[in-house]
């Protein structure tokens, strides 16, 4: 399975990302910004990091990228795409997933092992969890703080669309402690903290982040999301 | 040459940490007018001449597919002298 890992101007994550995916028994493929093709992948990984440094709005530049137009056109096709932390600024600009990203409530940047917990493991990167499955995993950021809108919140909760909650005192102001949501489909997921950094017991708190890189490779091998 | 500003401002129902924080460091300083304060972005767009109203329009959409997040911000468009 081919898992290709995107790399903006200014994204940092994006060798751990590739390792993860690696860990989890898939090959990881690179993909640059510029490039108008996606090289083949099954799936794609946004990963974390400051792409062309946040100015304007966290991923609202990277959003326009020409990697990105084929991307958005093959995840509205069914094709997984995991967006983590900026990547996940990225799929609000693009408007892939509802709401948005906003400075943290507090104000500081913040990095911390954070607990989560698994709130709907039917998506493409949630499938090898269990559901209330408490992970920890590092939590990293300026603007992690999710905004949506009542009636958007009520939709989420309705249709199961938040796929993991902070658990314990909410971190960075976000609505109902979300941590991460999906589209409708369960193919695109925007994840706040960082599994990749929690591969390997040596780099991180555990290997409780391992899950989502593995799940997306179940996903494919049973045939992708319906 | 004129200049076309465009103000882009959270939206009112959406938190504002960063007005937030500078509304608690003006008593600090020993202003006590501010009841609230909100933190925006200003663009100052030049361009040649007197704008021409599809000028206007086409940073009007630049204001809503770049310049702004409509689902977090409004922005207003207008024409300095």
């Amino acid at each position: 399975m081919k898992i290709g890992v995107v790399t903006f101007p200014g994204t940092l994550d994006d060798r751990d990302a590739a390792r993860a995916v690696r860990y989890a028994g898939s090959e990881a493929i690179e993909l640059w910004h510029d490039d108008a093709d996606l090289k083949g992948v099954d799936a794609v990984i946004l990963p974390g990091g400051f792409s062309y440094g946040d100015y304007l709005r966290c991923g609202a530049i990277s959003r326009f990228s020409p990697v990105m137009e084929p991307l958005i056109a093959a995840a509205k096709g069914g094709m997984p795409l995991l967006g983590i932390c900026n990547g996940f600024q990225v799929l609000a600009e693009a408007h892939l997933i509802p709401g948005a990203l906003t400075r943290n409530q507090h104000l500081h940047f913040l990095c911390t092992d954070q607990k989560i917990r698994i709130e709907n493991n039917t998506t493409a990167w949630t499938s090898s969890f269990s559901e209330g499955q408490e992970l920890v995993i590092p939590l990293k950021n300026g603007e992690g703080s999710y905004q949506c809108d009542d009636e958007t919140l009520k939709m989420l909760e309705g249709e199961g669309r938040i796929i993991a909650r902070y658990v314990g005192e909410n971190p960075n102001g976000s609505r109902n402690l979300i941590a991460g949501i999906s589209n409708e489909r369960g193919n695109i997921v925007g994840l706040m903290p960082h599994p990749e950094h929690a591969v390997d017991a040596l780099t991180g708190p555990g290997t409780d982040g391992l899950g989502f890189f593995t799940s997306v490779l179940k996903t494919m091998v049973s045939g992708g999301m319906k | 040459m004129a200049t076309i500003v465009v103000d882009v401002m959270l939206k009112p129902e959406i938190l504002d940490p960063q007005g937030k924080a500078v509304a608690s460091a003006l008593p600090r300083l020993g202003f006590s007018f501010a009841t609230d304060v909100r933190q925006g972005k200003r663009f100052e767009i030049t361009v040649e001449g007197e704008p021409t109203a599809a000028q206007l329009a086409e940073v009007e959409i630049a204001a809503e597919k770049l310049l702004s997040n409509p689902v977090i911000e409004n922005f207003t468009v207008r024409v300095e002298k």
